[in-house]
């Protein structure tokens, strides 16, 4: 639930970090939200051959992520749903909010669209079997297929027993998080060059409320993978408000570091992209290996 | 009528609805209305009474068997309706009926109407040949159906026989189905001798008494039954069938009929006796190979339906991978994981029945509005035939996975025996379950980047020919079809916590596991389901509200219409889109190995290009680097007879002579 005022903080944060790097005062921390409330209060414009799909797009991602914070857990508070296999409903929800992205990008009939379409659907297949893989380092780690009791299992002990396999699938996380949320390397979210974006471009026709939703539901991602991320540290039997203020500090500590890599990397060639995510599921397939022998 | 209560007499009826309905629409062919319109009748009622049978017995009707003697030697009419074939029966008589239902429709301006009756003969043979298969309980029987079965497809695909290349479309197919019959007739032909008889009933003693045999009979079983599936290699017929053949035909093979291979591989599994664990590993990596492969070759095509028969192969797979899932589970002695993996094979069956018929029939009636499948003249179907668009963008959300829809119930299923495997102590079944995980990530998300495009090309943007520019609606029978099998996408997806601990008892006759097992290991995925469905129903909850408070706000902040973002360039036209080459051309070059896609570029040179052309071409690599060079050794080797082919017939009467003297003396000695 935190998720859901705090997340555009984390791009606050990210955007502040570019900022001091490149010596600027950089926006406010809040100019996020101001972004989201200023579209939410616009009206749209809408492309002439599009039909209701391009409208579907935002709202049904967005519904999908607000679905998906509420099945991750926070170190602290745990998830507010948890079952058996919710790891996997939750790679569900990903995909379907990709998919209604997608198609609704596909509905402008624009060429850049199309193009940032297909970069999307390229770099998700192999984000997806790499997401799961991470999760089963977890699951064989922890002996558990539910999120909350992966994460409540992971504590110093399991850092012990568990160093290399853990590690590994920290960076795998932290790769994935640049992936799904498009950072650079992989995507710059910051350019104006449409023939090299992938997210941006691909909502490039979306505007007023529709934008809003979709920056909105962006920040919400970025705040749940990077939950996955922070949740990684022991923090299991430590008092659950300080594992909590840990955890919304790891976060933050998160967004700098993310700040700090789009300020010194410079984007990849987009053929480059794919080893970067197919690197990032070998990682987690390693760290499982490593479990085994 | 309480046929429900009579299982084999309906079953009966709905066998001889379909005959009677076929021969009548044969045989009045000269009017071709009367003999479509009887055909149309006897396949939805004869299916609707299959159904009914069907439905019985998952109840709990326990049918008698039915046997009967045979005026032939070896074999006799034995027939039975287990729970194992009921469930079969669902999708054979289901994807029937609605393809009977669509096929009048469809048919109306499809080729010759001539050959329409004789269409219908064959699509009711075909239906009736398939649950007969099914219901047989007796090697030669079994064989008679099976090859019944293989015919009726050929009569099918050809339909549009002026084609030369829906000819040869034609030819490979029956060509393959034959293949997978001498494997089969192999397999009967071994078991039935040591058995002294070909019932079923007499199998398993066999294989016991015999234990080395049960490797060799499953590996023909596997080939016998997986080249009628479609699994990799021997997957080539699909994508050259299914485009030739009408699309209520190829929704009905792809749909039914290659499940009918899976039916032969599971219930020959239930008469194998123990497995070994390596056949589960070689159905598993057979699986993972035909859908990766599968879901890769078709991200490379550009017509549609070539696209869809690829899903096929990709879906084939996924059924496979729980099953051999399901097998390890039995050889590792770890009855969760068999129970896991035979329910998420099995109900995948059925969920691809579903979706894959549902996509096949949206192709024809993109085929039937638009006179094409090729993704590249098509597109902004969706404005021009909603209906259609709605039903095919439930079926493409359903096939790639995606979660309220029922192809994420069976994924989900085979997922999380992917983790229940990964749990276990032996790194064996560790790395199944690894396997498991990565090919099923893999394929999904694969498969929703073919989907994307399918859809996103055919049905949104601009039309990119005059035909698609005057497609129309589809006419209601073919509207009410498709609208059926989407509703049960949505309806199977909610009822995830109903349908999977109703598997139980099915997957406890495929698996030979006791019930209390099967039942404990999916009790608490359905669990799990409810909880998850709880969730997609707060997804709906929010999206509607979302779109509702959206539609407020923009009422009163207003709505323009204006051109698309072209660069600065005002006036986009429907040849600057992306196209379903452009789309998939990152994937294929990346799997550029695996596909073989060729492309042919003229590049445009110096500063006032004139001309230039991209052509691709995503032949398969299996069809031109295995089946093409096989065949023509074969060809070349049965030239060599030709030199005692002459066409003098008093020595062909001299071989027939020779050939009875020689079989005397043989049977004499």
């Amino acid at each position: 639930m935190l998720g859901m005022l705090l997340a555009p903080f984390l791009v606050g944060i990210i955007n502040r970090t570019k900022a001091f790097v490149a010596g600027r005062r950089g926006p406010s921390l809040v100019q996020p939200y101001r972004d989201v409330f200023k579209l939410l209060r616009r009206g749209a414009v809408y492309g002439e051959v599009t039909t209701s799909l391009v409208r579907l797009g935002p709202v049904l991602n967005l519904a999908t992520l607000l679905a998906a914070l509420v099945l991750v857990p926070f170190p602290g508070a745990g998830a507010a749903i948890s079952f058996m296999g919710d790891l996997i409903v939750l790679v569900g929800l990903f995909a379907l909010g990709r998919f209604a992205t997608v198609l609704a990008a596909l509905d402008t009939g624009s060429s850049f669209e199309g193009m940032g379409a297909s970069r999307e659907v390229h770099f998700a297949a192999l984000a997806e079997p790499a997401l799961l893989i991470a999760f089963a380092t977890l699951a064989r780690v922890t002996h558990a297929t539910d999120l909350t009791a992966i994460y409540g299992a992971i504590g110093i002990g399991a850092w012990i027993h568990a160093l290399p396999a853990l590690a590994l699938v920290g960076v795998s996380f932290l790769v994935l998080e640049l992936v799904e949320n498009s950072r650079i390397p992989v995507d710059d979210p910051t350019t104006h060059l449409e023939l090299t974006m992938i997210h941006e471009v691909m909502v490039l026709d979306h505007t007023g409320p529709d934008l809003g939703l979709i920056q909105y539901g962006a920040a919400l991602k970025l705040w749940i993978i990077g939950t996955l991320l922070v949740s990684l540290a022991p923090l299991r039997a430590v008092d659950p408000w300080i594992a909590a203020a840990v955890a919304l500090l790891g976060m933050a500590v998160l967004a700098v570091v993310v700040g700090m890599i789009e300020s010194a990397m410079a984007r990849y060639r987009l053929a480059t992209v794919p080893q970067f995510i197919v690197g990032a599921a070998t990682l987690s397939a390693v760290a499982f290996m490593v479990l085994l022998v | 009528m309480e046929l429900d209560r009579y299982p084999v007499p309906a079953l009966l009826i709905a066998f001889a609805l379909l005959l009677l309905s076929g021969i009548a629409a044969i045989t009045l062919r000269a009017q071709a209305g009367m003999a479509q319109r009887i055909g149309q009748a006897g396949a939805v009622l004869g299916s609707l009474a299959g159904l009914a049978a069907a439905i019985a017995v998952l109840n709990g009707v326990r049918p008698e068997a039915l046997i009967l003697n045979w005026p032939m030697p070896g074999g006799e009419i034995h027939v039975a309706i287990d729970r194992l074939s009921a469930y079969f029966l669902l999708p054979i008589f289901g994807v029937s009926a609605l393809a009977g239902l669509y096929g009048r429709s469809y048919l109306s301006n499809q080729g010759d109407p001539a050959n329409a009756a004789g269409s219908w003969f064959h699509l009711n043979l075909l239906i009736a040949a398939m649950a007969s298969v099914v219901v047989a309980r007796d090697g030669l029987l079994f064989l008679l159906a099976w090859e019944i079965m293989a015919l009726a497809p050929f009569f099918l695909v050809v339909f549009n026989d002026r084609r030369a290349e829906v000819r040869h479309a034609a030819w490979i197919y029956l060509a393959a189905a034959h293949i997978g019959t001498a494997f089969l007739l192999a397999l009967f032909v071994l078991l039935g001798n040591l058995a002294g008889t070909s019932d079923f009933a007499a199998f398993p003693g066999v294989l016991r008494d015999h234990p080395a045999l049960a490797s060799t009979v499953f590996v023909l079983a596997l080939i016998g039954f997986g080249s009628k599936a479609g699994i990799v290699p021997a997957h080539v017929w699909l994508p050259e069938a299914h485009p030739a053949a009408p699309s209520h035909a190829s929704a009905l093979m792809s749909g039914a009929m290659i499940k009918v291979g899976i039916y032969g591989l599971v219930r020959m599994l239930t008469l194998l006796g123990a497995p070994q664990a390596w056949w589960g590993w070689v159905l598993l990596l057979t699986g993972a190979a035909s859908g990766v492969l599968g879901v890769l070759y078709a991200l490379a095509q550009h017509d549609l339906k070539r696209l869809l028969a690829y899903h096929s192969v990709e879906n084939i797979g996924i059924i496979l991978i729980g099953i051999g899932v399901g097998v390890l589970g039995l050889a590792y002695d770890v009855p969760a994981l068999a129970a896991l993996g035979f329910a998420a094979g099995l109900l995948h069956v059925i969920n691809h029945a579903i979706f894959k018929g549902l996509l096949f029939l949206g192709a024809g009636a993109v085929q039937h509005a638009a006179h094409t499948v090729e993704l590249d003249e098509l597109g902004g179907l969706l404005k021009r035939m909603p209906w259609t668009g709605i039903c095919f963008l439930i079926g493409s959300a359903a096939i790639v996975g995606l979660p309220p829809l029922n192809g994420f119930i069976s994924e989900f299923l085979l997922i999380y025996a992917g983790y229940a495997g990964l749990l276990l102590p032996t790194t064996a079944a560790a790395s199944a379950g690894l396997t498991t995980l990565v090919a099923m990530g893999l394929i999904g998300g694969l498969a929703a980047a073919c989907f994307a495009k399918a859809f996103g090309v055919v049905f949104l943007g601009m039309p990119r020919s005059d035909a698609a520019e005057h497609a129309h609606e589809a006419a209601w029978p073919m509207i009410t079809a498709m609208a059926i099998l989407a509703l049960l996408c949505i309806v199977i997806g909610f009822a995830g916590p109903i349908v999977v601990p109703a598997l139980a008892a099915i997957v406890t006759e495929a698996s030979g596991l006791p019930i209390v097992q099967t039942g404990a290991a999916l009790a608490p995925l359905s669990g799990a389901l409810e909880i998850s469905t709880l969730v997609f129903f707060g997804i709906v909850v929010l999206a509607v509200g979302l779109w509702v408070w959206r539609r407020w706000h923009l009422a009163r902040a207003g709505i323009r219409r204006a051109p698309v973002w072209g660069c600065g360039f005002q006036h986009p036209t429907p040849r600057m889109q992306y196209t379903a080459s452009s789309f998939a051309q990152p994937l294929v070059t990346q799997f550029q190995l695996l596909i073989a896609n060729r492309e042919i570029l003229a590049a445009p040179t110096g500063y006032f290009p004139t001309t230039a052309s991209f052509a691709s071409d995503s032949g398969d690599p299996f069809l031109h680097l295995l089946f093409v060079p096989t065949f023509r050794w074969f060809r070349r080797l049965a030239a060599r007879l030709n030199v005692i082919q002459h066409g003098h017939i008093h020595v062909y009467v001299l071989y027939v002579a020779a050939t009875l003297i020689a079989l005397l003396a043989w049977a004499s000695l």
